[in-house]
């Protein structure tokens, strides 16, 4: 008897060891792509979110003609779809893949931990888009597919029934339009998505727009209250606020569907939404499949304009990288660098390049016909400022604080527009003392 | 009310099957080896779900208790002792308290819930027509997946949804926003929660019901007794230890509520139970630490509410004869 409970008190802890243990198996050596595709051999694991993309084959195929090139791999893919969530916490073990999408909630210091180094800064911003955004001491861990320009996706023929043509260059102007679109259609003018919540957090990455400043967002580690009038963050919430304040959004925000808001965007009884680039693409099959023009679908910047021209944010989509543990990093980088360069897939679904000099894609003729500056992000103190977000609860990357600010103002939540506003400034100054003290 | 009350229940059911009388083992036990497996049977039948329990559900509980003395994020394999920082950090913050207001919402719903339960229970314990149909009818929603429960009342609760369409059908008119309104989330939530967890109670109360002699219904019945008097004065005390864990599983579970809100708002719109907010700080803000720490305070004031109301309401033996 004494001796199986030695055994079972002996596992458990086992058990317990190896779960908060970490090996730290190859750390620092480099993935460097391989010089000769024969040489190369091995199978190695991709982690993606596209669950749809196996499903559908896609990934299957670009599988397929990378094995044309690289003979001796094969690549399996996993497909997770709460990839944040499975991720993060598998990240916990040595397991995640040889290949996976960098999660968002990871704090760029933490990358070494976690991920091989690609290769020198200097030598990889000369071929790729935003490897400042994961450059750890001159090294680079990750290597975005694509990039994401931000705007107000929108139904071109909605907003032509209500007259107007030209984008609004002011958010006053941005209002207004909306309110013509409900007087003289049946459309809802501004859809927030706020149940799925996920789509609030993009109005975040209209940071920069405002004033076009590829530095806003870095600015927000120096900032002591984000939210104070001629702010970015104040001109881009208080647009959300009017819109909603004004009635110009759904009647019910709590049940709102995404899969669904594609749809009726296609349909035109949604107006408009803000959203990334990504987003043109699958919303033009909406419009097609409602029996619509795909070309109803437009894409329009943030409602503010410096010296007579719009500015739109350009954002890393995932970033692709190599597991530190990864017995096959030469395979995994051959994989990284052909998916990027060679698959095509950016081109094949309508989105941004992140391999320099590539053309703007299709979807974004209307900002390269008008003119919009794209400015790239600045992120040398993106890691300060997600410290002080996280310590200050707010959290300007997830939700839940812009679905209080609808909630404030459509009335269901006490306080106004200012005094939330003061409420914000008040923890993140507070949060940004604590870490600074 | 929640799964913590799935689990109870269940742990409660495997506990009371689980453990054979260690009964002699039929003819006469030689002394020395038999008599030692004999001994070791009870243990072997023991050690499954004693090891299951061990594994999932202490050393899980061990671990987070250890999580509550660190700042650890949740993700970097660094974790530095803090000591008690993120008790005095949660006690010195009462809004993160308030959240439990929100539990009074299911607290109210889950006493209309063992009510509903009772009745039902009772009417179905007689010879009514029927009455497996009904029993089923009456189960099914506690075995639909939480998930499911929730992506189908949020159709159920749109504007001009299935619920304000039955509404007008009977002449009630007007658009609701079921969710999107204050004052109506938090009851239409507890309302969900009601729907799902009945039929468990039910079943609960049956069969206690069930084991009540069938005797005692036809002396009353010769003596006059109608219904109700039955009810009150030969069911109600007959399964009077089933009705007072019900109650206890009734507040612990409106203390953690979590899938039904977590799936349909996502804790928007004053929805937030402390549960959610305590994932929200672990995965969100990443503070794993602080959460852990939230947790075993929920866990411990459970078990004091439990104790408490253990006190107030002492377990006896119910004789029937």
């Amino acid at each position: 008897m004494r001796k199986s409970w030695m055994a079972l008190v002996a596992a458990t802890a086992v058990a317990a060891t190896a779960c908060s243990g970490q090996g730290g198996g190859g750390r620092g050596e480099i993935a460097a792509p391989p010089s000769d595709p024969a040489k190369v051999s091995g199978e190695i694991t991709v982690l993606t979110n596209r669950s749809d993309q196996i499903a559908d084959g896609t990934l299957e195929k670009y599988a397929e003609e990378f094995g044309e090139v690289y003979p001796g791999v094969k690549v399996k893919f996993e497909g997770l779809t709460d990839y944040e969530g499975e991720t993060k916490i598998r990240m916990n073990t040595e397991n995640y893949g040889d290949v996976l999408l960098i999660p968002n909630s990871l704090s760029v210091e933490q990358y070494p931990t976690f991920f091989a180094p690609l290769g020198e800064a200097g030598e990889l911003s000369k071929k790729f888009d935003y490897t400042d955004h994961a450059t750890v001491d001159g090294q680079v861990y990750g290597l975005a597919n694509i990039g994401v320009a931000n705007g107000f996706v929108y139904n071109k023929a909605v907003w032509a029934k209500a007259g107007i043509t030209e984008w609004p260059a002011t958010p006053e102007e941005f209002v207004a339009d909306l309110r013509k679109i409900r007087a003289r259609t049946d459309a809802v003018p501004y859809y927030t998505n706020y149940k799925d919540g996920w789509p609030l957090t993009n109005w975040t990455n209209a940071i920069g727009s405002p004033g076009c400043d590829p530095g806003s967002y870095d600015s927000l580690a120096k900032t002591a209250k984000p939210w104070s009038p001629g702010s970015d963050l104040h001109t881009i919430d208080e647009l959300l606020y009017t819109v909603v304040d004004g009635k110009l959004s759904e009647s019910d925000p709590t049940t709102t569907n995404w899969e669904d808001s594609k749809t009726q965007m296609g349909a035109g009884r949604i107006a408009s939404m803000w959203l990334g680039s990504w987003a043109i693409s699958q919303m033009r099959t909406a419009a097609e499949a409602a029996g619509k023009k795909p070309d109803d679908i437009g894409f329009m910047p943030f409602p503010a304009q410096k010296d007579g021209k719009f500015c739109s944010v350009l954002r890393p989509d995932y970033q692709y990288a190599v597991n530190v543990h990864s017995g096959k990093k030469a395979a995994a980088r051959a994989w990284i660098d052909w998916y990027i360069t060679k698959s095509g897939q950016a081109a094949a679904e309508g989105s941004i390049s992140s391999v320099k000099g590539a053309p703007l894609p299709d979807t974004l003729k209307p900002f390269s016909d008008n003119d919009v500056t794209l400015i790239p992000q600045h992120q040398e103190n993106v890691a300060d400022v997600h410290a002080i977000d996280k310590a200050s609860e707010i959290g300007i990357t997830v939700q839940d604080y812009r679905q209080k600010l609808v909630d404030v103002a459509r009335g269901a939540a006490d306080g106004d527009m200012d005094s939330y506003f003061e409420e914000l400034n008040g923890k993140w100054s507070e949060a940004q003392q604590t870490l600074g003290g | 009310m929640t799964a913590v009350q799935k689990t109870r229940a269940e742990a409660s059911a495997v506990g009371r099957r689980g453990a054979p009388p260690p009964g002699p083992a039929g003819g006469r036990p030689r002394p020395g080896r038999r008599r030692r497996t004999a001994a070791l049977t009870p243990w072997l039948f023991l050690a499954v779900p004693l090891t299951l329990l061990l594994v999932f559900t202490y050393l899980p509980v061990a671990d987070m208790v250890g999580y509550s003395f660190t700042d650890w994020d949740g993700t970097s394999p660094e974790r530095s002792l803090v000591g008690g920082e993120n008790y005095t950090d949660l006690v010195t913050r009462p809004q993160l308290f308030e959240v439990f207001l929100v539990s009074g919402f299911y607290l109210a719903a889950s006493f209309v819930q063992i009510a509903v339960a009772l009745y039902f229970a009772t009417v179905l314990s007689f010879n009514t027509r029927f009455r497996n149909v009904f029993k089923g009818l009456l189960f099914f929603p506690y075995l639909v997946n939480g998930v499911a429960v929730g992506f189908v009342f949020l159709y159920f609760f749109q504007p001009d949804g299935t619920l304000d369409t039955l509404l007008r059908l009977v002449g009630v008119d007007g658009r609701h926003l079921w969710l999107g309104d204050p004052d109506l989330a938090n009851p239409s939530l507890a309302g969900v929660s009601v729907w799902r967890f009945t039929g468990l109670n039910m079943v609960l109360f049956l069969g206690a019901i069930q084991s009540i002699p069938p005797h005692l219904y036809e002396a009353a019945q010769l003596d006059g007794a109608n219904r109700w008097q039955q009810f009150r004065h030969i069911i109600a005390p007959g399964i009077k230890p089933v009705i007072s864990l019900s109650f206890i599983l009734a507040v612990s579970g409106s203390l953690a509520v979590f899938e039904i809100p977590y799936i349909m708002t996502g804790g928007a719109n004053g929805t937030e139970t402390f549960v959610i907010q305590t994932v929200k700080l672990a995965f969100q803000f990443d503070k794993v630490g602080l959460a852990s720490a939230s947790a075993v305070v929920l866990l411990v004031l459970i078990l004091l509410i439990t104790w408490v109301q253990r006190r107030l309401i002492p377990e006896e033996r119910v004789e029937l004869s």
